[in-house]
């Protein structure tokens, strides 16, 4: 089984870091696991976007020219992305700042106030992983306790007391996808 | 009998290639006098610029490499972060260093490496016929400026030394030349003290060599002489330029 | 970060490679920043020292790869690496070294050109890599890596086949593999071959005759030649350390080739088409310099068609055209401005070569 997800938004969202969570929980699993970020020439602001993709077989092309799943965070990375997703793939928007509906009528879309939720559970800039909570609860491509996990090999000394509430948001965002 | 004179251990038995009356052999000459006087000739590892000095590998009598043109500096910072106890020293002509290879002798002094540079200016391009190099004096006639160097587009000679001493990395810059024995005599002795601070592990040590180029020049050997203590000393003045060792 | 061997985990290809380099025994770094390798010196900056070897952020690429010429010259291992604008100013360095026969091991992560081009993956180096790039007549071992675990295993044996040949090695990779993670485990080094002893190295002439390292050769008129027919000899003998991955390829009627980055994602291309019932198959060069000229030409002129892919105008694809020899069944796919070909689009030039 393979599958690919890309998530896309503006820098400074955690969009990489969402992408990198998810391939930590993918490789405790024992899934093989590509990422692939994009990379500008700024270091805050602007386009971006990861690729990632699980297998249980090696995998081909870390490169995503069909995505099964997109998490679009804003309208950059939806604009952008929207039409790269493979036919009656799903779409995981962020509505608080997504205001417009999809062209892809073929598209199975799942919208949540993302950023509105994260200020509601404490710190806007949960928002990735809030996101990265839903299409775990959607897809099951890997289990909710292995992203959580997957939070340790990310967090670095400095940002130690910020694990929580991350989880927080993960448990919360699973518990919305898982429901609809 | 008790010998007064003997060829230095660190110069090997070859004739060398310079022409008659260039300042090279007698420079090479002392450089391996002050390594074998230092008792450091087994651990010296000599860098040869490209330009007529290129062949020194065939004329000192320990480890030499060439490096690409103006590029010592960069080479002996290498080896000697790797073989920190050992003897590195570069020997370059003024178009590889003060033209070319610029950028390395800027970085190689600022950051300290423990080196020792012997820089020869001989105020020309000699390996590739004269050229007018970045330390020809203004007016002086070569290959590309037949009617002397004109500084309102060559711009003027570069001073190295002066150059080098704004920076912090840089223990000891001394400008010599070799236009009588006396000057020599002190060339011998920058030289000595140059490879005497990175024995001790002062740091950057560089010697400013004037020396004479007769046949580049269109000189007799010894008007060429007088050229150094006439026309290049007005412009290149000699001395200690920076000693941090005399700064208290 | 990744400093235990025998352990899986999540690691960018720029990391893997300096840790590969690590673990090779490679004591010298010296780099210059440029986009996208960067992660490949600022993990050296600190990882080096750690090791016991040296790190200098070099004041240009220029002074970066002579400084790994000073550092070979003294026996160390030593590497160096940049992506394509700084890889034209390491030439110089390159050149040197294969004259005065010095190991050293070269990284490019490609980006586009030419000139700035942008910061994006690409293969537009191939012709600088194999066919010289710098003056003079000379060749190098040149790796394409399409993974990332295959990257470490390219670090380590080009090492080895630096202190064999006496030669530089390259690693020719790109900004895509680079920037990528993958999970890797990084495994022990073992060299395959015996390592020759450095007999040859600058160190002092202590209880030994001088020794002296040079490229320039006009002591006499026939020395330079004599010079570069040993050299020939030696390039020939690297032949042997040829490397090739094929495919499915064996009743390909469609040969897709391509190498590194490109040499994967054909492999999802190939799926695709063989789901669809197209027999397509893939050549992958794995070294491409030494060139797998024999296995280009037996697969190539088997199959009915051959479909060349490169991340650049087209650069390989004459090798595969020397190999093959039938230019009318040779057909090619690039993408030239730093921008990648995906599975999908390589497979929809699969389904049109076929017909």
């Amino acid at each position: 089984m393979e599958t690919n997800l890309v998530i896309c938004g503006s820098g400074g969202q955690g969009v990489l870091l969402s992408g990198t969570v998810l391939c930590h929980a993918g490789l405790k699993e024992g899934k093989n696991v590509t990422w692939l970020p994009s990379y500008g020439a700024e270091k805050r602001g602007g386009l971006s976007y990861c690729c990632v993709v699980l297998s249980d077989k090696n995998i081909a092309s870390p490169v995503i020219g069909k995505a099964e799943v997109i998490i679009a965070l804003d309208n950059v990375g939806f604009d952008n992305y929207e039409n790269s997703l493979s036919e009656n793939g799903l779409l995981i928007l962020n509505s608080s700042l997504i205001k417009r509906e999809t062209k892809r009528k073929d598209a199975k879309v799942c919208k949540f106030p993302i950023t509105e939720l994260a200020k509601e559970l404490g710190n806007i800039r949960i928002a990735n992983m809030l996101a990265l909570g839903i299409y775990v609860g959607k897809t099951k491509a890997v289990k909710l306790r292995s992203i959580i996990a997957a939070l340790d090999n990310v967090a670095s000394e400095k940002y130690k007391e910020l694990v929580a509430i991350n989880k927080k948001a993960m448990e919360k965002g699973f518990q919305l996808g898982n429901s609809r | 009998m008790k010998a007064v004179y003997n060829a230095p251990k660190s110069l090997k038995k070859t004739a060398n290639s310079y022409c008659p009356g260039c300042g090279h052999g007698l420079v090479q000459r002392i450089l391996a006098e002050v390594i074998d006087e230092l008792g450091v000739r087994e651990k010296t590892i000599g860098i040869a610029p490209v330009g007529c000095a290129v062949f020194t590998y065939d004329y000192f009598n320990f480890d030499v490499t060439e490096a690409p043109h103006g590029r010592p500096p960069a080479v002996a910072t290498a080896i000697k972060r790797c073989l920190p106890d050992r003897i590195v020293f570069t020997y370059q002509g003024d178009g590889d260093l003060a033209s070319i290879g610029t950028n390395e002798i800027l970085h190689a002094a600022n950051r300290g490496e423990n080196i020792t540079v012997v820089f020869i200016n001989n105020a020309v391009y000699g390996m590739t016929g004269g050229q007018m190099a970045p330390t020809t004096l203004p007016g002086m006639k070569t290959t590309t400026s037949r009617e002397g160097r004109d500084t309102t587009t060559a711009g003027f000679p570069l001073r190295v030394c002066e150059l080098l001493s704004t920076l912090e990395g840089v223990e000891y810059i001394e400008r010599v030349a070799l236009f009588d024995p006396a000057n020599v005599i002190k060339t011998k002795k920058a030289i000595k003290k140059a490879f005497q601070n990175q024995v001790d592990g002062k740091g950057f040590s560089f010697v400013e060599v004037l020396s004479p180029c007769p046949i580049n020049w269109g000189l007799r050997p010894l008007d060429s002489l007088k050229y150094i203590k006439e026309k290049m000393l007005n412009y290149f003045k000699l001395g200690i330029i920076k000693d941090r060792s005399n700064c208290t | 970060m990744p400093k235990i061997v025998n352990k899986k985990i999540l690691v960018s290809g720029n990391e893997a490679i300096a840790e590969a380099a690590i673990i090779a025994g490679c004591r010298f770094y010296a780099g210059y920043p440029i986009t996208p390798q960067n992660q490949i010196p600022e993990y050296m900056s600190w990882r080096m020292p750690e090791a016991g070897g040296v790190f200098i952020q070099a004041e240009s690429e220029l002074a970066a790869i002579n400084m790994v010429f000073g550092a070979s010259l003294t026996g160390t291992r030593a590497m160096t690496s940049s992506s394509s604008p700084g890889i034209s100013l390491k030439l110089e360095g390159i050149s040197y070294m294969a004259g005065c026969e010095l190991p050293g091991v070269i990284v490019n992560m490609q980006r586009g050109g030419p000139g700035l081009g942008n910061i994006q993956g690409s293969q537009a180096d191939y012709f600088q890599a194999v066919k010289g790039g710098g003056h003079g007549d000379y060749k190098m071992p040149v790796f394409a890596p399409s993974t990332i675990p295959e990257a470490i295993e390219h670090v380590m044996d080009a090492f080895d086949l630096a202190d064999i040949y006496r030669s530089p090695v390259m690693i020719l990779s790109d900004g895509i593999l680079g920037q990528m993670m993958e999970a890797v485990e990084f495994l022990e080094y073992k060299p395959k071959n015996k390592l020759p002893k450095k007999d040859w190295i600058l160190n002092g002439a202590k209880d030994r005759e001088p020794r002296s390292i040079y490229s320039l050769m006009m002591q006499s008129p026939t020395m330079l030649e004599k010079h570069n027919w040993k050299l020939a000899e030696k390039y020939k003998k690297m032949e042997i350390e040829v490397r090739y991955e094929t495919y499915l390829a064996d009743d390909a009627e469609i040969l897709v080739c391509a190498y590194g980055i490109m040499g994967r994602i054909c492999k999802g291309a190939v799926d695709l088409a063989r789901n669809a019932g197209i027999k397509a198959g893939l050549f992958r060069p794995v070294t491409v310099w030494p060139f797998a000229s024999a296995v280009a030409s037996k697969l190539g002129k088997k199959a009915k068609k051959v479909l060349v892919v490169e991340l650049n105008l087209g650069q390989m694809v004459e090798d595969i055209r020397l190999a093959v020899e039938d230019n009318k069944k040779i057909s090619f796919y690039g993408r030239p401005g730093g921008a990648v070909a995906t599975k999908e689009e390589i497979f929809e030039k699969i389904k049109e070569t076929a017909k």
